[in-house]
This record gives structure tokens, sequence and C-alpha cells, in this order.
């Protein structure tokens, strides 16, 4: 067994003593990524889960070529929301499990970090499934999805569903039910990002006038920074004992 | 370094801790005793800044709970009975995640003089996943002190700890005792507190029900000190 | 057990009374409409029934924020009658809608954008007790249903705004585009009476629930209490 001489740090320790918000938020990320991209456990998951919804959708609405257009939009933010809430409860999961928000909790940083870390780990883990099923879409449907304007309204709506599904997360994981609450928690609440996501793709998709567009776009931005604000703002008390 | 005055801390109708006094100086080694329910854990989260304390004084390091919570936990190494690792990443990467969270300078030196330490270099590669329990506990280990923290609390540190992993953490606890870091522990083990330890707080109904140090056990033993003091609480 | 103070038991005689006068009103004194007919009775009970139940969701955010800022579990009981009594208020609109909406356009149910956000936050109701429920500690318990009751008070609304948008989504609306079938029609003075009437009729009961509710919370904290002491 080692025989330990020392505790100290030899070189002696050129601390920071307090990590920047920007660099603590960034190791949070990395370490999300680098755990995912190992195993891949939570995207593989999500995007099976998705693609077996949109197989689901294709004979429960029986998608003729006419009925296509105007239910794409629909269909493919229902399977986003449904396979966000996997992705969003096994992240959570992942620090409850081992008591390791404990170890977030004991570092020397604002607890608003935790949160913009997970919430960020979180958006890009949706992004990288809607990044394969979008054009999985697009070819089972022959559908055009690869547009610069679409992909802006679903990276908007992916924001808003990854702010207020983090914060929530974090609370039903504290709850006896857990995972199984975080639907119930989220759908009600982030009704009008699925809402007005589907109104702007839909609106973008059969080419309507651009203030179809823009008003929906309008609501989503406005939800998005209340929303981060808020999250922002009482997430120490939906962590502290 | 620690010092508590009349703590009481609720957990809604239920109070745990009931006016709690504790005082600790630099370099003192408590090993905090009592039965299950005392509060023992309920303490230590407040002074690992993990719980907020009802009503009471709590500082730490000359900085107040729960205000200046943050300036604490630069200060403070936390061993617990849950790991506090990440199954997925290499021993190196979790060090080097907390490394980050607290600022460390000097990174890849920093990691492998703590993994030197805790007798894990050959393991720096490997997933965490296909740790035992006791390589785990010593990774943890590695965690707390990697910040090289001037106070150090332990909650039931040798809880499911093989043979082994028990020694090492016997060494870990000497070494940081020698270099004078203060340290408060909690355990079920009294054989062991009883060999590691100064002093000995016995937590019970909420208070230190009572205290002695090696000194003053020199005729009697632990064993028959926190019977009494049960008895007597 | 402290005895209902003298106001409460004025304000619970007094709630009964404008009820049944507000009742009156709706069903006898108010002149029958021209295109719907009796049915349209319903209307004076709904609109006061669906201003409850806004009342009592404003108030229950605010007093969320109330209860993060102070931690005084006084605002946490608050809110929790708010969200209960709002809950049954919105239940009652939404009863009295489909009562409503079947005899004028023959359906249970139009995607109204009032009435469909009305029941989304039915759903964020139950969404906050199911959440509370989960909970042990009671102070978690708390902060987390303040936390709650914040994020839905500002979703609602933007929900609701953007519903709006979806206007020919779901025309389920049969009949003329009259007005009368969009569900408008203009009041004459008697029925304005009735329906101010009514509306100031709810807020009574509405203040009178409240104040039981939040006795019951007090009382229910005290029996907690002294289970404590008696199992120690």
């Amino acid at each position: 067994m080692t025989n330990i001489k020392s505790i100290k740090a030899e070189g002696g320790l050129t601390e920071e003593a307090h990590p920047s918000f920007f660099k603590a938020t960034l190791a949070i990320i990395q370490k999300d990524l680098s755990a995912e991209f190992r195993s891949f456990e939570l995207i593989s998951a999500m995007l099976v889960f998705s693609l077996l919804v949109i197989i689901i959708f294709n004979f429960a609405l029986e998608l003729d070529v006419k009925v296509r257009q105007s239910v794409t939009s629909g269909v493919l933010w229902t399977t986003f929301a449904f396979a966000g809430t996997l992705g969003l409860n096994r992240s959570m999961s992942v620090e409850k499990d081992r008591g390791c928000m404990d170890g977030l909790l004991l570092a020397p940083v604002d607890r608003s970090v935790i949160y913009f870390g997970k919430a960020i780990s979180n958006l890009i883990f949706m992004l990288v499934v809607e990044a394969v099923v979008l054009p999985v879409y697009s070819l089972l449907y022959n559908v055009n999805l690869f547009r610069l304007d679409l992909i802006g309204v679903i990276l908007l709506g992916s924001i808003g569903y990854a702010a207020v599904g983090t914060l929530l997360s974090t609370m039903s994981a504290q709850t006896r039910t857990r995972e199984v609450l975080l639907p119930i928690l989220l759908f009600p609440v982030v009704m009008p990002v699925l809402l007005a996501s589907v109104k702007a793709s839909n609106g973008l998709l059969t080419g309507a006038e651009f203030s179809e567009v823009l008003t929906p776009l309008n609501l989503l931005i406005v939800y998005d920074v209340i929303f981060i604000a808020i999250a922002f703002m009482v997430f120490d008390h939906v962590v502290e004992e | 370094m620690i010092e508590v005055k009349k703590l009481v801390k609720r957990f809604g109708l239920k109070t745990i801790l009931r006016g709690l006094d504790f005082s600790v100086q630099p370099g003192e080694f408590v090993a905090l005793l009592g039965p299950n329910g005392a509060g023992k854990t309920t303490f230590l989260r407040i002074l690992a800044t993990l719980s907020r304390p009802s009503i009471g004084l709590v500082q730490v390091a000359g900085y107040k709970l729960p205000d200046q919570a943050a300036q604490v936990r630069a200060k403070l190494g936390v061993v617990s009975h849950m790991p506090l690792l990440y199954p997925d990443l290499t021993a190196e990467e979790n060090l080097r995640f907390y490394g980050r969270m607290y600022g460390i300078g000097n990174m890849e030196e920093r990691i492998t003089e703590v993994l030197g330490m805790v007798g894990l270099e050959n393991r720096r590669k490997d997933l965490v996943r296909t740790f035992s329990r006791g390589m785990q506990q010593r990774l943890a280990i590695g965690r707390a002190v990697i910040h090289d923290p001037q106070v150090m609390l332990f909650d039931e540190p040798y809880t499911g700890l093989d043979q082994d992993a028990s020694e090492m953490l016997d060494d870990v606890l000497r070494t940081v005792a020698a270099e004078g870091r203060t340290v408060v522990m909690t355990s079920h083990d009294l054989a062991r507190a009883e060999d590691l330890a100064t002093r000995f707080d016995i937590l019970s109904r909420g208070v230190i029900a009572a205290s002695t140090t090696q000194k003053q056990l020199k005729d009697t033993n632990l064993l028959s000190f926190y019977k009494q003091a049960l008895a007597d609480s | 057990m402290q005895p209902r103070p003298l106001v409460l038991k004025i304000l619970d005689f007094a709630s009964v009374i404008v009820l049944a006068v507000a009742t009156y009103l709706a069903l006898v004194f108010a002149p029958t409409e021209a295109v719907m007919g009796q049915v349209q009775r319903v209307f004076y009970f709904h609109i006061g029934t669906a201003w409850v139940g806004l009342l009592g969701f404003i108030i229950a955010a605010l007093a969320g924020i109330l209860y993060l800022v102070t931690k005084d579990a006084r605002w946490d009981r608050f809110e929790v009658a708010a969200v209960e009594v709002s809950t049954l208020f919105f239940f009652i609109t939404i009863v009295l809608g489909a009562i409503w909406a079947r005899p004028a356009w023959n359906t249970w149910w139009t995607w109204d954008p009032r009435l469909t956000t009305a029941a989304i936050t039915e759903l964020i109701y139950i969404a906050y007790f199911m959440l509370r429920q989960g909970i042990e500690d009671p102070e978690r318990r708390a902060r987390f249903g303040a936390v709650y009751t914040l994020l839905g008070g500002i979703s609602a609304p933007i929900t609701f705004m953007v519903i709006r948008l979806f206007r020919t989504i779901h025309p389920v609306v049969v009949g003329s585009q009259s007005a009368a079938a969009q569900g408008g029609f203009s009041m004459t003075s008697d029925m304005k009476t009735a329906f101010f009437f009514a509306l100031f009729a709810f807020t009574v009961i509405f203040i009178d629930m409240m104040w039981h509710r939040i006795r019951l919370g007090n009382l229910e904290d005290k029996v907690e209490q002294l289970k404590l002491k008696v199992s120690m």
C-alpha cells in the first residue's frame, strides 16, 4: 500500500481561488460532453425514441402527401418534446444518483454556473438529436427541411425548452416520483415554446406571409429571454437545503 | 477554525439540531460520534455549506455561513460515503473537472501529484466505472484534496471499504492531521476514531452531549465514555 | 380550535345571500337573449367563475414570489389556498363553457383561446399538486411550489397570446358567422346589472373561500406540531 507522505501541493498551488464564471460553466459542459461521447447512451436513446415516434406518427396520421405539408411542424416538435424529456431526465439523474450534485454544490462558484452548464449541455444534446432527425425526416417524406430560417426557429425553440427543462428536471429529481414527474411539470409550462415554434415553422414551410411567422417568433424570443432570466434568479432556491 | 454557537436546524416542524455549540482550533482532529439520527450528517452538511442553518452562528475559516459560503468552499475538502465521481469519466478526467471547478492553476502537475498520493497513477486513464469501492474512495479523497484545503470534513468515510482501502484511508487521515489541517470526522467505528483523532465529541439529541480528548481518556477507553455519555443525555 | 371570527361568520352569510341574488338576477331578472335563448344565462356565472379563477391565479403567483423573498410560511399557505380555489373555479368555468357551447354550437368544446388557456392552467395546477405531493420536507415543498407558480404564472399568459395566433385551425363553430355564433352579443342595461353583480358575488365568495382555506391550512400546521410533540 502506498505510504502517503504528504497531501500538500508540492509546487505550491497557483490557485485562482475562485474560477471564473465562464471557465467553470465550460468545465461542466466539457464534463457532460466527454462522458456522453464516450458511451452515447443518452443521445442514442433520444435518437431511437425520436425515430420510433416518427414511425408511429406515420401510421397514426396516415401521412399522405397532401396532409404531410401541414403537419410536419407538429410531428417534428412533438417528437422533440418527448425525446427531450428523456435527455433531461438522464442528464440530471447522472448527478443525482451518485450524489455528484453535492460535488457541484461544493465548488466555490455561483450556483447559476451549475444551471448554465447543465442547460447548455442539455441544449447541445437536443441539437445533436435534431440534427439527425431533420435529415431523416426529409428523406422519409421528401420535404426540404434544410433551410436556415427553419433551423433558426428550431434553435430558438430548443433554447426555451432546455432552459425551462433544466430547471424543472433539477426540481423533479428531488421528489419521490422523480423522472415521472418531469413531463407533467414541463409540458404545461413549455406550451408557448411548442405552440409558437410549430406556428412559426409551419409558416415557413407553407410559405406564408412573413408577418405570420414574425409574431410567433417574437413571442418565442420573449419567452426565451424571460425564462432564462427567471431560471437564473430562482435556481439557488431550487438547489439549496 | 470552526466556530458554532447555538446552531438550530429545523426541517419543517422537526428540529434536528437544538442549539449546538462547537468549536475547533486549527489543526485539531475531532471525531464526531453519536447514534443514528442524532444529527451528525445534518451538522456536517451545514459545515460543508450544503445546508443552511435555521438559526445560529456558524463560522468556518473565518467566514460566516451562509453569507460567505463561496469563500468557505474554497478552503474546504469533503469526503462522504458517496464518492462524488462520474462513472463515465476516467480518473484523470474526474480530477481535471474538479480541478477546473476549484480554479487550480497548474492542472496537469497537480493531477499527477494527487494520483500518486492515492496510489492510482496506473489507473489514470481508466473509467471510474471499472473501479472497486476502495479505489473509488481513494480517488474521492484525491478529489477532496486537489485544491489543498485547510479544513477537511469526513462523513462516515469508512463505509463499505475493504481492509486495504481502510488502511489507506487511515494513512491519509494521519497525514492530513500531521500537516496541521483541521479535520472533523463522523464515524460509527469507535476503534478507528480512537486511533486517529485527538478529540471526541458525542452528539446526542441535537447537541454535543459530551466531549473528551485523547489525554483525558488515558484511564478509560472511548467505548465506555461513549456509552456513559449516551446514558447521561 | 378557535371559533370563526365574527367577520368571517358575516362573510359566510353574505356569500350565500349574494349567490342567491346573483342567481335570481341571472335566471329571472335578466332578459332572455335574442339569438341563443335561455342557455345564454350560463354566461353570467361562466364569466364570474372565470374572473375568480384568474384572480386566484394572479394571487398565487404573487404569493409565490413573496414566499421566495421572505421565506414566511404564511405566504405559502396563502399560495396553496389561491391555487386550490382557482383550480375549482376554472373547472366550473370549463364545465359551464361546455354547457353553453353544446346547445349554442352543437359541440362540447371549442378551442377558444380563453377556454384552452384555462384548461392548460388546470394542468399546471394539477402538476403543482403532484409536485408538492412528492416532497417530504415542508420547506422544500413551499420553495418548489413557489417557483412553479411563478413559472406557471408567466407562461400561461404567453400561452394565451400564442393560441390566439392559431385562429382558424379548428373551425368548430357550426352556424352563421354572426356575432351570436362567435359568442358575442350586446348587453342591455338589465343584463349589465346581472353581469356586474355576478362578478361582485363571486369575488365575495372567493374571499370567503380563501379565508376558510387559509384557516384550514393554519389548523393543519397546528395538528402537525401537536403530532410531533406527542411522538416525542
